[in-house]
């Protein structure tokens, strides 16, 4: 697993230890009532980075984000910007800027005059300001609508003006609530690259809250996911998703498959896990449960091979297919194992036709590489 | 509407018969040469030459406006304030008390509210005249611009004050520059009601005012006790074109309005 993380950039300040963390949340607890909506949280993001706060709604992840904006204080710990703590500090003089889910722009104002909320607020001249927002505008190439009203855009341009609205002061911080969630499924990949490429461009810290996993592992440099007001793991996707460190995680973020066993050995770096399935699972564990513990192996589907003959490895088994969804780029299998689990299992179709693919009911064999997953502690 | 049944036709004559009969009438009558209201014989504008030389009518419909200005005005601004108050700070304690109190002058009996003023005006010992008559309709009027204004706020998006302060705005600035120029269409129709409201109040203003501030509805009320002049016709007839044209320009208003919104919309879309 030496080459997860290095993935998309070699930039990794959070796996140097003399970097110092831009934002820093130190036990914030955050309390509405007896709701406890942020319990004991603990982060770091440091400069540049892309980072995307993910969970399930009610998980806390907004309320961390405003937060850091200023619309709510912690009900105790603190919270430090570039070495500042931002105890006490309103939202109007603090050095971030926040773009709203609902994009907030101000409906009696121009694209332009929207734009140029913040500089105004700040006493900049005129003609500055004119010029930032010329520059902003362009940026989101929304020049030739300087002069519409928010109802007068499509859901899409008014996205981009919320955008070049919070970009407009340069702020150290970038927070993104939700961005993309009012836009369609095409127009929000297309953005999602936008976004990663503006904050290349511009060398922006991007806070970014999300629900939608894809999006997060798509832009984010690191993602922490959350669950019940505390951070569950906070890593790069590749690490995330190839390597979750629980049951939760494992779960929650894409497809996964479970084998519940015990542990009946663990030597030279490798565990075995006798599963109810029938079979043994020997895989690579280096800090893997003892001999006797219960465990539980999670393998993603397109990690699995479906194959008719007998595979030469280990960690095979056999089932009947119980249901196949094509889905064009890839066709999934559900195979229904003899103690009646069922396992998903997911292939790429590289090739156009197939010669007598594997069909509904036929037997075959389910397989997968000792390193295909990982063993994760009850 | 496809069938025009004998029963829609009745209903309708009788509906609007019932409505603008007395109205219709009462124009018709001030355009009446004979002094006697009931006698019709032939037409002139005589009594609206002297409704111009009537000082003391002209004296009250001044007063009436200035008092409207002035206390729709101050209640618009009270009323606002109060709605603010109502929909932001939503977990004081008392909270149900205070938001019935306020609405409790929407439904008081009129002569109530103008007794219980009038006895509070004379144990202070102020004397009675356009001031109170001013204090009076901003006390009932405020109400109702409040009920209008929070009726705004409850659909009011809140994430665009946030996003205001988040760009640097102090929460004055966040007031005047974002909240008040958005609900500005509310506090502008609770002002024009709170107006309406003072022009035509009797009940209230009977109470309150003193020498020196008859307003035109008390005077009116007076003159007809000695008999309805065509005079008085005259004035009502003016005053109802008034009002007739401030409607027609509000709904013309707002439906250019609408229709331009539409209009935009389905332009934005169309892209």
């Amino acid at each position: 697993m030496k080459s997860l993380g290095s993935i998309r950039r070699s930039f990794a300040p959070w796996a140097d230890p003399a970097s110092k963390p831009f934002i820093s949340f130190r036990n914030v607890t955050k309390k509405f009532g007896d709701f406890v909506a942020v319990d004991d949280l603990s982060l770091n993001i440091y400069t540049r980075e892309f980072f995307a706060l993910l969970g399930a709604s009610g998980c806390g992840k907004s309320t961390l984000l405003r937060m850091l904006a200023g619309f709510e204080q912690p009900t105790s710990g603190e919270i430090i910007l570039d070495g500042q703590n931002l105890a006490g500090i309103p939202p109007y003089r603090r050095p971030v800027n926040m773009m709203f889910q609902s994009y907030a722009l101000f409906p009696h104002m121009t694209v332009e005059t929207n734009v140029a909320f913040g500089l105004k607020q700040d006493g900049m001249p005129k003609p500055e300001i004119a010029a930032r927002v010329e520059q902003m505008l362009k940026l989101v190439k929304l020049e030739k609508f300087a002069k519409r009203k928010p109802h007068q855009l499509s859901g899409g341009q008014r996205q981009r003006v919320a955008l070049a609205r919070s970009l407009a002061k340069r702020p150290k911080v970038l927070l993104l609530d939700e961005p993309l969630g009012a836009l369609d499924k095409k127009l929000r990949e297309e953005t999602q690259f936008e976004l990663m490429d503006l904050q290349q461009e511009l060398g922006l810290t991007f806070v970014v809250v999300t629900h939608d996993q894809e999006e997060a592992m798509t832009m984010a440099d690191r993602i922490a996911v959350m669950a019940h007001g505390k951070v569950v793991q906070v890593a790069t996707p590749a690490e995330i998703y190839e390597a979750p460190n629980s049951r939760f995680v494992a779960d929650f973020i894409g497809d996964v498959n479970i084998f519940d066993g015990t542990v009946s050995a663990n030597a030279d770096g490798r565990v075995q896990i006798e599963t109810a399935s029938g079979f043994p699972i020997r895989v690579v564990a280096p800090d893997g449960p003892a001999a006797g513990a219960k465990a539980g192996f999670a393998v993603r589907p397109e990690k699995i091979k479906v194959s008719r003959d007998a595979p030469p490895s280990a960690n095979a088994v056999r089932g009947e297919i119980w249901d196949i969804g094509y889905l064009g780029d890839m066709t999934v299998f559900h195979v229904r194992l003899p103690d009646g689990k069922v396992v998903k299992a997911s292939s790429l179709n590289a090739v156009r036709a197939v010669e007598d693919p594997i069909g509904y009911d036929q037997e075959v064999w389910i397989s997968f590489a000792e390193d295909a997953g990982v063993v994760l502690k009850d | 509407m496809s069938t025009w049944s004998r029963f829609n036709i009745a209903s309708i004559i009788f509906g609007f018969a019932f409505l603008y009969l007395p109205i219709v009438l009462l124009v018709i009558f001030s355009f009446n040469e004979s002094k006697l209201v009931t006698v019709w014989a032939g037409f002139s504008t005589r009594w609206y030459v002297q409704l111009l030389h009537n000082q003391a009518l002209l004296e009250a419909a001044w007063v009436t406006i200035r008092v409207a200005l002035i206390s729709a005005t101050i209640a618009t601004v009270l009323g606002t304030l109060a709605a603010l108050a109502m929909t932001r700070y939503t977990r004081f304690r008392g909270r149900m008390l205070f938001s019935g109190m306020i609405y409790a002058p929407l439904v008081m009996p009129e002569v109530i509210t103008g007794l219980s003023m009038l006895l509070l005006f004379v144990a202070i010992g102020f004397d009675r005249g356009f001031w109170t008559l001013t204090l009076a309709h901003i006390t009932f009027t405020m109400c109702f611009v409040a009920v209008v204004v929070q009726s705004r706020l409850l659909s009011f998006d809140r994430s665009i004050e946030e996003a205001a302060m988040d760009l640097g705005a102090t929460p004055v600035a966040t007031f005047l520059q974002v909240t008040l120029p958005v609900i500005a269409p509310a506090v502008f129709s609770g002002w024009v009601l709170a107006l309406t409201l003072s022009l035509d109040d009797l009940v209230i203003s009977s109470f309150t005012s003193g020498p020196g501030a008859t307003t035109l509805p008390m005077k009116i009320y007076s003159q007809v006790r000695l008999g309805v002049t065509p005079e008085i016709n005259a004035i009502c007839t003016i005053l109802i074109g008034i009002v007739a044209i401030g409607v027609l320009i509000a709904s013309v208003v707002s439906r250019r309005r609408e229709a331009q919104r539409v209009a935009d919309e389905r332009a934005a879309f169309a892209q």
